[in-house]
């Protein structure tokens, strides 16, 4: 696997790149021993629960706090006027997006209510359970409005503005035309057209969202304990809406239990949180409940799509689009909620070979709760609609689904690539990969089985999806919008004198491996055993400058920048050795923590010894060496707006015709991320990214009454996929590394989630088609199922 | 998520608990296992001010055979109940359906009586204990009395508990020579509630099925038994043709309404298939 890496050439005795290494943190974290931000406890620390709206659209006739602020233990009862002159309201908005409006929004609302669960009153006091008794005792007088739900209808003419200053309800809107579509349609020999639907969903972390805002007076500097996946990020919110100079704010993320892009927004309640303390100036703890986090952490997908795919001589010729999604009543910051309509204008029909394509987007604003982005923003909207639309044209081509996406994916030859949409790809490998899961899968052997079975009643299905995914995003993505987003990061490494090695690094650990990743890549570089490294994340105040952990950025661009730092700080501890040891520094090597010869690998130095003498005796180094034993690199991707991975997902499942339930059967994913730092943390990745998305295909729904108001908001209802109904997931991998950076790694975060959707949706109707079925929305509960075969 | 104060009282006799329960009325629960009782304080659902808690209550814990009735005490957990080999050869019905019951963390707390009493609609052991003609002992300060399960359930979580009782034991009829049991749920993921189950409970005498008990849960507010199916069944030899009358006549015994994971038509129809599924697992269960 490691024969394709550029470092083998520092192949050596500590190269831990393409090896599986137990992450260093998974022993402190798997004993109980993680402390999470709701382990911390500040002195004189109080806590804020929140009135949350019961409506969706409400004016705000009347607050009563009167009996909340004798109940026992409570501090402090503020509301949105209040609260308003402590904390500025926002608007997400990117200039890059263009003709993007959303309008501005405040920590606890002012004068209106825009969705059932925006924070209205905020209530603090000594324990949390008394907030909470304090809370049911606040009286708000609302006035309902018509709530505004149905996406389709949020631009019809008597639908009321959610903020009449913006003058309609629609966010954003985009249009692409490449080449000629009508022409491609009507030379076409096959057309396939689809209505599809994505429900909507949302992240479910294990760790709720905390944080304990810490204001100190006296020094005036606001430090600010947060479960984040953007310390950087949210240092300069806060900074910039409580009106503290950016450098007396510190953010901190101790350990973090999920993210999923769940933890990189502004929620008005963390805001709320962070000016109480400045108010009270004493530390406030903000953790969501379960109840709350369904109606205040984002929520994602809720897209329409109307499409169709057009066909000439077994190849895809042409795919139009119309997108419509609902985003809640703002946009939210800094990140825009017109990213995930974006990408899915940029990402349809992106693994293939064709010119014409035309595709409109249009966000619009309703009460439901916010949408942003989350794992695999796009993605899966984006292959459920392309790769749905291949199947269909598959069968009103009457071809196999294999064969056509042989002939139409992007040849691997044919690179760089510009796609019909404007995206641009440096190298990927889509028919090495479709070979490999054919293979992988046995496709023959599966058709076969599947047509035996038919016979005797059994209806299982095949689904593959071939899917991209955008990772290692370079400053086209934020930055170049106005966000204050870093597509730098950097790595800090520095060698003491007991040998140890630290890595201070501006992206962040959330659970998924990111420290163990960066300290096999220093200690690769460097030259020292993997125990030698300790890897610190998430302060702002002791690592680089940088963006944190999203768009499957860690590996590839904070890891290239350990492996310069860790080559950087190599060459300066071998020019002090070289000068210590009156030899050439490039006659002598580093292995195993030691100075050697290049040549025969004999000892000729720790490099604890060489630390002991450049700390302790050096006065005993030769005139005009100036030993330099830290060394800090900083690495964005310039050449392509993003490093493009690939991949192919396939499932296998049996669909019960008389009851509309599905069982997974079997799962294979071909994934080619470039270089593989870490083996069994990359398949881990996919395989809970291939959950995460079983989870959209099969189970999770944020189900909205006409009235706006969630229905299912608790785990017993919002069905988040179980080990139990999970098949086996088989991973092989092609490794194209981006020639961009020296290791090579692309992203792998999201790539599961993008695909697994697709892959369990056209399974499901390549199953139920031989019975006149077909599904056209996701989740495919049974309901669904049953009503597609007409039994209910 | 914090439960609103509340005050917490452990009996650790049935008279201290009736004290307790009398002397607090209305505002006191009694929880058992607290699986279902724990969730609502915890979202504010229900906001008593004292619990009183019967686990310590010795008098209503073990299961025993007798000859003729199996005994469970109250407060025998999912995972006692599953893991005992009497009440499996006693009454094999529950645990076929215990299995179903959420996840092992839950059946190693909750409660067989708690579970009854507590009457979720969507509960497999309030169905069972109908199917199998189950004797519920209740207690209370004047003394016991007992109640056919039939005729416990009056509604959405409401039982014929009055203030003050506790429900004490079940009391089950031993598997007699020809009957059989049969129990088939459809939930969507393993271990959530039910979009519908069916517990049966029948004779075979050769391919004759008579005294057939159909009790369905999840698909009403309360366990309902399926007459008019039962007496398409009842006496003759179970066809596929017989079979699919009495599955016709379902319509008329079950009213399902909507709910979040699916709606009435549908629970219906999968009610269908389990009366289809059990009846033939029944069937060729000799």
């Amino acid at each position: 696997m490691t024969d394709k890496s550029p470092l083998t050439l520092e192949d050596l005795p500590n190269s831990y790149i393409g090896r599986t290494i137990p992450r260093p943190n998974i022993r402190r974290l798997a004993e109980g021993r993680g402390t999470f931000t709701d382990d911390l406890t500040l002195p004189r620390m109080a806590h804020v629960a929140f009135l949350r709206s019961p409506y969706a659209h409400a004016e705000i006739k009347s607050i009563d706090t009167a009996q909340a602020e004798t109940s026992p233990g409570v501090i402090r009862i503020v509301a949105g006027e209040e609260m308003s002159r402590y904390c500025t309201p926002w608007v997400g908005v990117l200039t890059h997006l263009k003709g993007l409006k959303s309008a501005p929004q405040f920590a606890l609302a002012v004068g209106r209510v825009r969705w059932q669960g925006e924070p209205v009153v905020a209530v603090v006091a000594q324990s949390r359970a008394q907030a909470e008794d304090a809370v049911a005792l606040v009286e708000v007088d609302y006035e309902p409005l018509p709530p505004v739900v149905d996406m389709e209808t949020a631009l019809a003419p008597e639908t009321p503005v959610l903020h009449p200053e913006l003058g309609d309800n629609l966010a954003f809107e985009r249009v692409v035309e490449a080449g000629d579509v009508d022409a491609a349609f009507a030379e076409a020999d096959a057309v396939a057209e689809e209505v599809l639907h994505f429900g909507r969903h949302t992240g479910v972390t294990l760790e709720p969202r905390v944080l304990v805002g810490d204001y100190n007076a006296g020094a005036g500097k606001l430090t600010v304990y947060m479960s984040t996946q953007s310390p950087h990020m949210m240092k300069n919110i806060f900074a910039t809406h409580t009106g503290i100079d950016e450098d007396d704010v510190r953010v901190i993320s101790k350990d973090v239990g999920g993210s999923f892009g769940i933890k990189i927004h502004t929620y008005p309640d963390d805001m709320a949180t962070v000016a109480l303390s400045v108010m009270l100036k004493r530390p406030v703890k903000f953790v969501a409940d379960r109840l709350e986090s369904f109606v205040s952490d984002i929520h994602a997908r809720d897209h329409r799509v109307k499409a169709k795919i057009a066909v000439k001589d077994g190849k895809i010729t042409a795919i139009e689009m119309d997108d419509l999604t609902g985003i809640g009543p703002y946009s939210v910051y800094p990140r825009t909620s017109a990213v995930e309509c974006n990408q899915v204008l940029n990402l349809v029909g992106g693994p293939y070979d064709f010119a014409n394509y035309r595709a409109v987007g249009r966000v619009v604003l309703q009460n439901k709760n916010i949408m942003c982005q989350y794992r695999a923003v796009g993605h899966p909207v984006a292959f459920g609609v392309t790769e749905a639309l291949v199947d269909s044209a598959a069968r009103a081509a009457g071809m196999d689904p294999a064969a056509l996406r042989r002939n139409s994916v992007i040849p691997d030859d044919s690179y760089p690539y510009t796609a019909a949409s404007g995206i641009k790809f440096e190298a990927l490998s889509h028919q090495e990969s479709l070979e490999k899961i054919l293979k992988l899968m046995d496709y023959e052997g599966l058709r076969a089985d599947q047509a035996k079975l038919r016979q005797e009643g059994v209806y299982r299905g095949i689904g593959l999806a071939a899917m991209i995914e955008v990772t290692n995003p370079s400053p086209m993505f934020y930055g170049v919008g106005g966000a204050h987003i870093s597509a730098r990061d950097g790595v800090t490494i520095r060698l003491d004198p007991t040998g140890g090695v630290t890595c201070a690094t501006g992206v962040t650990e959330q659970g998924q491996g990111t420290e163990a990743v960066i300290a096999q890549i220093a200690a690769s570089a460097i030259g020292v055993p993997i125990e030698k490294v300790r890897v610190v994340t998430g302060d702002t105040e002791t690592t680089p400058y940088g963006g944190g952990t999203w768009a499957s950025r860690g590996a590839g661009i904070a890891g290239e920048a350990a492996l310069q730092a860790g080559r950087a700080l190599r060459a300066n501890i071998l020019e002090v050795a070289g000068a210590m040891l009156q030899a050439e520094p490039d006659r002598l090597d580093i292995r195993n923590a030691a100075v050697v010869d290049a040549d025969t690998g004999s000892e000729r130095m720790t490099l604890a010894d060489l630390g002991k003498t450049v700390y302790f005796r050096g006065n005993e180094l030769p005139d005009g060496v100036s030993p330099e034993l830290v060394a800090t690199r900083h690495y964005s991707p310039r050449q392509f707006p993003f490093a493009f991975t690939n991949g192919v997902q396939a499932c296998w499942l049996e669909v019960d015709p008389d009851t509309g339930f599905v069982k997974l059967l079997d799962f294979w994913v071909v994934e080619d991320c470039g270089t593989v730092i870490n083996p069994q943390l990359v398949d881990e990745q996919i395989r809970g990214g291939v959950v995460q998305g079983i989870g959209a295909a099969l189970y999770e729904h944020c189900i909205y009454d006409e009235d706006g108001n969630m229905r299912n908001a608790t785990m017993a209802d919002y069905l988040v996929p179980m080990a139990a109904e999970m098949p086996d997931i088989t991973i092989e991998h092609v490794e194209t590394p981006t020639g961009e950076s020296v290791l090579g790694a692309k992203g792998v975060g999201e790539a599961g989630t993008a695909g697994a959707p697709a892959a369990v949706f056209n399974a499901i109707n390549d199953a139920i088609g031989a019975l006149g079925g077909k599904i056209t929305a996701i989740p495919a509960t049974p309901e669904l199922i049953l009503k597609a075969l007409g039994k209910v | 998520m914090k439960p609103a104060p509340f005050d917490y009282a452990k009996p650790s006799t049935l008279e201290e608990a009736f004290d307790l329960l009398e002397a607090h009325g209305e505002d006191a629960r009694v929880v058992a296992g607290g699986q279902s009782l724990l969730a609502t304080l915890n979202m504010r659902l229900s906001a008593p001010s004292i619990l009183v808690d019967i686990s310590g209550l010795e008098a209503l814990r073990g299961i025993s055979a007798g000859s003729n009735v199996l005994r469970i005490g109250a407060l025998t957990t999912h995972t006692e109940l599953i893991a005992s080999e009497e009440a499996a050869r006693a009454a094999p019905l529950l645990r076929k359906a215990a299995v179903h019951i959420a996840h092992p963390a839950i059946r190693n707390r909750g409660t067989f009586g708690g579970s009854l009493a507590h009457a979720d609609p969507a509960a497999e052991y309030p169905a069972c204990v109908v199917a199998l003609d189950a004797t519920l002992e209740i207690s209370g300060r004047d003394g016991s009395r007992r109640v056919a399960a039939a005729e416990f359930f009056h509604g959405l979580y409401e039982t014929d508990l009055k203030p003050g009782e506790l429900l004490a034991a079940v009391e089950v009829p031993v598997l007699q020579d020809g009957f059989r049991s049969g129990f088939g749920e459809f939930a969507r993921r393993a271990g959530d509630f039910a979009m519908s189950a069916l517990a049966a409970h029948g004779r075979f005498d050769g391919d004759e099925v008579h005294d057939l008990r159909l009790v369905y849960a999840g698909v009403d507010i309360r366990p309902v038994r399926a007459n008019r199916a039962e007496a398409v069944l009842a006496g003759k030899a179970i066809t596929r043709e017989l079979v699919a009358e009495a599955r016709s006549r379902l319509a008329e015994d079950l009213n399902p309404t909507d709910d979040l994971q699916a709606g009435g038509a549908t629970k219906l129809l999968l009610s269908g298939v389990l009366l289809e599924r059990v009846l033939s697992d029944m069937a060729g269960a000799r």
